[in-house]
Parts: structure tokens; sequence; C-alpha cells
């Protein structure tokens, strides 16, 4: 059992704080459902949280099964087993998904006891996940996501969380671009992982059509940068008669400008500090 | 000997160009002293590059003279027809005939200089099975060596083509000229690899005339040499002619990688692709200069031209300068040039699978070329060049 602890997390690009103190636990297994309307910081939470060029944490922690993660690199994270599906997969000229998908099996045997998985292993674990996904064979030895629709993008995304066995999966808006062909398939791909394999899923999206395939345990509302209201399924059905409108004013306030001369208005806080 | 001797006279009478010549801008030439070189003297020995599986012809040029010619039954069945220029005291036309290319005194230099043309004919509607490769070796210390390949396709023929620059460590001077004609509907595949040593310069020129309906498929690949330079004049001559135009080059300690291209429209429905990838590490530079120049008649033209070039070390530098000539309105041109180190977002997409920095910068960089020469006109030499390019990658000083 595996367990990802997400603590009074802050951060954002830019030095911009987006995200304001969020709090989450996912456990091997389960299926997380964040749901939050534009710009509520959705993206900013996956990429605090693999530590993208750019942005910065200010505060909170981030631990899988102990480890801090905020502690390391990118790739680390990575190893850990943390997986981010992105909402726009990166293309990456002239490097093909077998190429990726061998320097990463060859870094974590490399960090390990594990021997080293030769390129024709490698080629044929592809093989095995593009059939269970339903993507063309043909892409692996081309160029990652160049040339591929969005919904190609997406089964190439969850091809590669197949590969890599990750502990836990962070999915960014999986559902964007996709038909339902298509969604049907990610959607199963993933339930498989956590039901046999125990993966833990934060789901990040601001649709119901999605949480229809890949059902969740828990549903959360994501505004203004922290969970706001945590529920079963049913969350998801309110929400779509409510909007995020009742939500917006549970979030926290924006942070105070320093010098702007407002006094603070926290009630609670301690006069003397 | 008429066309020799007036270039001969072009250099005694003219003066050598200086970098304050915009199509000299940013070059090493004004480092050059051309009074340290001298006669080939004795040659030192080079291994000479792989050939592929059954050459159509191979021919090999030692500073600057042609030492054997040999050509497959098969191809000679066929038509084609390889001979040097001296053996039958041929003389031949310089290039630009079609008066379309400017003045340059090291062009002029290397017409005068080269006494031993290697000539490639292909007659018309003949089709040559497999590559004809020409070594050209620069082996001699001291030495200003000019060498020229001339190759003529008739009408509706089609061939293969692979010069291969290489040389010993010698501080030696090449001048190699390549003038290339297609006739109509003919087609050509044309790749320069330049594996020179790490003390040479090189002052090349390419001269392309691609006829009616004609197509031509080039590539030029620049590991080797101190200062390499390589103009390209590929001039379109004919209704529906088309060029592709690639190259890659990679410099590492303080070598300098200079191209210039012309992409000369003259008629109509004339389509040309160029797409020149680079990239420089430690101290190394590099130049692109193009121009796209589209003539009164050439309507309906289609031209692109991009140039991308990667930084991999803070010291490295390189200049990439686009430039347009239109005198047609009804035509589709497009440039576009980058230079910039390693892009973030790839590294970091391949970072969030697991993939060391190390790692994802190597497969981003052998990857940012893998992309031209997957796209090379002469099959075979993808792998090769690649492991080249790997090889230059992991010397880097970061």
């Amino acid at each position: 059992m595996s367990e990802l602890v997400i603590s009074g997390l802050r951060g954002g690009p830019d030095g911009k704080e987006i995200l304001r103190g969020l709090d989450l636990v996912v456990r091997s297994g389960e299926v997380h459902a964040l749901m939050g309307p534009n710009g509520s910081g959705k993206s900013t939470l996956s990429h605090v949280l693999m530590g993208r060029p750019g942005y910065e944490v200010t505060g909170g922690t981030v631990t899988l099964d102990g480890v801090d993660l905020l502690a390391l690199p990118t790739w680390k994270r990575a190893q850990a087993g943390l997986f981010l599906g992105l909402q726009y997969p990166t293309e990456v000229p002239g490097v093909s998904l077998l190429d990726a998908m061998e320097a990463s099996l060859r870094a974590r045997a490399g960090g390990s006891s594990l021997p080293v998985p030769t390129m024709d292993e490698v080629a044929a674990m592809l093989l095995a996940e593009a059939e269970r996904i339903g993507f063309d064979e043909r892409f692996l030895i081309r160029p990652l996501n160049v040339g591929l629709s969005g919904g190609e993008k997406k089964r190439n995304e969850t091809l590669q969380l197949g590969v890599l066995t990750p502990k836990f999966a962070v999915l960014d808006e999986i559902d964007s671009g996709l038909d339902v062909d298509a969604l049907k398939a990610v959607s199963r791909r993933v339930m498989q992982s956590a039901q046999t394999d125990g993966l833990g899923v934060l789901a990040i999206t601001h649709y119901n059509r999605l949480l229809d395939e890949l059902r969740p345990d828990v549903v959360h509302v994501f505004v203004k940068g922290a969970i706001v209201a945590s529920g079963g399924p049913e969350l998801a059905l309110e929400l779509e008669t409510t909007g995020y409108e009742p939500y917006a004013r549970l979030a926290p306030d924006e942070p105070t400008p320093i010098g702007s001369g407002r006094p603070l208005l926290d009630p609670f806080a301690d006069p003397f500090a | 000997m008429a066309v020799r001797q007036r270039a001969a006279q072009r250099v005694e009478a003219g003066a050598l160009p200086t970098s304050a010549v915009e199509v000299w801008r940013y070059s090493r030439i004004d480092s050059l002293d051309l009074g340290r070189f001298g006669q080939p003297m004795s040659a030192i020995p080079v291994a000479l590059p792989p050939t592929p599986g059954s050459p159509a012809a191979h021919i090999v040029v030692r500073n600057g003279s042609v030492e054997s010619i040999d050509i497959s039954t098969a191809a000679a069945a066929q038509g084609l027809q390889v001979r040097s220029a001296a053996a039958v005291d041929e003389d031949l036309d310089g290039p630009g005939a079609d008066g379309a290319q400017d003045a340059d005194a090291f062009i002029d230099m290397a017409l005068a200089l080269s006494h031993d043309a290697v000539v490639v004919d292909v007659p018309a509607n003949a089709v040559i099975d497999g590559t004809i490769v020409v070594v050209n070796i620069l082996s001699a210390s001291d030495a200003l060596v000019a060498t020229r390949l001339i190759v003529r396709l008739g009408v509706n023929s089609e061939a293969e083509v692979l010069e291969r620059v290489v040389g010993a460590d010698v501080a030696s001077l090449l001048l190699p000229m390549a003038q290339v004609s297609l006739g109509d509907g003919a087609r050509l595949r044309f790749v320069t690899v330049q594996e020179l040593g790490a003390r040479s310069w090189q002052l090349g020129y390419q001269h392309l005339v691609t006829g009616r309906d004609a197509t031509l498929r080039s590539m030029n690949v620049a590991l080797g040499g101190d200062y390499a330079r390589v103009r390209t004049d590929a001039v379109i001559t004919g209704t529906g002619g088309f060029n592709e135009l690639l190259a890659v080059y990679f410099g590492e300690g303080t070598q300098m990688h200079d191209f210039r291209t012309l992409q000369n429209h003259i008629a109509p429905r004339t389509t040309s692709e160029l797409l020149f990838k680079g990239a420089v590490e430690d101290m190394a530079q590099s130049v692109y200069s193009g121009l796209i120049r589209i003539g009164k008649d050439a309507r309906g033209t289609v031209a692109n031209q991009t140039n991308r070039n990667l930084l991999l070390s803070p010291g490295a530098s390189a200049e990439s300068v686009p430039n347009l000539e239109i005198e047609n309105n009804d035509v589709k041109c497009s440039h576009a040039s980058a230079v910039g180190p390693v892009d973030d977002d790839l590294r970091y997409y391949l970072e969030l699978r697991g993939v060391p920095p190390e790692d994802a910068e190597r497969l981003i960089v052998i990857g940012f070329f893998q992309d031209v020469l997957d796209r090379s006109p002469v099959k075979g030499l993808a792998e090769q060049l690649g492991q080249a390019v790997a090889a230059k990658f992991a010397r880097r000083s970061a």
C-alpha cells in the first residue's frame, strides 16, 4: 500500500502563488477526481507536483511513501513512482517512444538491482501495451507525438503509463480532445491499472464525461488553488446542476499584497504574532 | 584550358575578399594566410570511409589527383561514364554559365588550380542502380588543393552520388568544387559528407542546376575541419523543377562551419525546400546565410528556407541570416531561423517519463539531427552519421 500525501501545498509559475494550501491524500488503488473551473489552478498543480522549470513551491510538502518528492528533480519524482499525463503532450522531434522508454527503464534499473531491459524487451512491452490501448504500432518508432491527433496523443500518454507502471498517476484533462472510443480505451486502461496493479489516480478534469468511464471513489471540488469540498461520485452530479459558483465563496482569500495597507482580517489570527 | 586560364588571370588581377564583404561576414577569411600553403607533396595515409554494399562506381581523388576510377559492370551496362578530365585533356565550362552567380575569388582559384576533374556522365533515360561514390582525400601537409567534381545527368536519367571528403590531421586548405546539372526530367540524389582533419580548412563551392521537371535531392553533412565553408548556388532553370536542400553540421572545440546558400528560381512553377540544422558545442561557431531569389518569370514558385541551430555550450555561437529577394508576386515563400539551447519543454517531457536530464539532452540532440538524417537522399548513412553525432555530443565539455 502506497500513499501520496500533499499537505498545505502552495506555489505556482513565475513567483505567482496559484496553489493556496492544497491538502490531499491518495492511496494505492484509489481513483480521485479533482474538478474545478477554468483558471482554478488545476494544471499548475500537476506541474508543481512534478517540478516543471519555472514553477516554485512556496509552502507545504508532498511525500510518496514518506519520500520528500519536492526535494527531487523531475526525473527522480517520476522514477519514485509519480506519473503525469499531460493535457497537451509535447511533440519531441527525432526522439521515438521506444528510445524514451528505453532510457527511462535503463535509468530505473541503474538505480536498483533490476536487470537493464534490452531494446527488444522494451519494444515487446510497447507492442503489448499498444495493442491493449489500440495505439497504432507504427507510432512506436516515429518521433514522439509529432503529427499525432489529440486522441492519439492521449492514447500514447496512457501507453507510457502502462509501460512505466508508476504508483500514482496525475492525469491532467486526459479527456480533452478525445473521441468517445479513445475516451473509453484510455479510461479502461487506467481503471485496469487501478484495480489490478493498485495504481492511485488523480484525474484532473472539468467535465463529467470522463467520470462516466473513469469511476472515481472520491470527487474534490478545486477552486482558486485549494480543495473546498470533497465527497463521493454524487458530488460530480451535483456540480452538474449547481456549477462551481456556490463553491467560489469557500475558496481561500486572495493573498494580501505586502505593504498594500489593508489590515489582515483573520479573526483567529494571533494578535501578538 | 581557356576557362582555367581566364580564372587564373582573374585571381591574379583581383584581391582576396575580407569579412567586410557581406557574403564573408562572420567568416574567418581574415585569418587566412595563403602564403603558408604550397603544392601537395607527400601524402599521409588515411583510412577510406566504408563504402555501401555495391556501389555503381568508386572514385578516389587524393590531394587533387584522381587516383582510381572503378565502375561496376552493371552500371557501365546501364550507361554510366566516369572519367578524369586531365586524362582526356578536355576543356570544361566553368560554373555559372547561366550568369546567375556572383564573383568569388575562391571559385576562380579552384577552377585555376584543379587540374584533374572527375566527370560523371549519365546519358539520357539511363537509370543507374547503386551509388556513385567519390572519396576526396586531403592528406598532404601545408598544401593548397583544389578538386572539381562534374556531374551531368541527361534527360530523364536517374543517379545517386555520394561525395566523402576526408583527410589526415593536416593544416591544409581544400577548395572542393562541385558542378551538377540535371537535364529535363532527371532525378539526382546528391550527398556530401565532410570529415576533414581538425586543422584543415575548406572553402567549397557547389553549383547545382536543375532543369525542367527535374528533381534534385541534396544534403551536406559537415563534421570535420577547422574552418569549413560551403557555398551552394542552386538554380532552377526549367519549369516545374524541384530542389530539396538539406544540411547537418555539428561543431566542437574551436571549429567553425559556414554555409551560404542561394535558392535561385528562374523558371515558373519551381519549388525549393531548404532545411539546414546545426549544433555547436564547446567554443565552436557556425554561420548560415541564405538567400531566396525569385526571378521575374518565376510565377507559381514555392520556396522555403528553414535553419535551426542548437547551442550546447555557453561559449558556442551560431549566426543565422535569412534573406528574400522577390521579383514576382505570384509566389509562396517562407523563411524561418532559430538559434538557442535545447528546448526546456522537450527536456521536461522526457524527464516526466523518468529520463535523466543528460540522457534527455542526448536524445533530443540526436533526434534534432535524426530528423534530417532520416530524409537523407542516400540511404544507409543515417545510422553511421547518427553515431558520429552522438560521439561529438559525448565529447562536449559543458
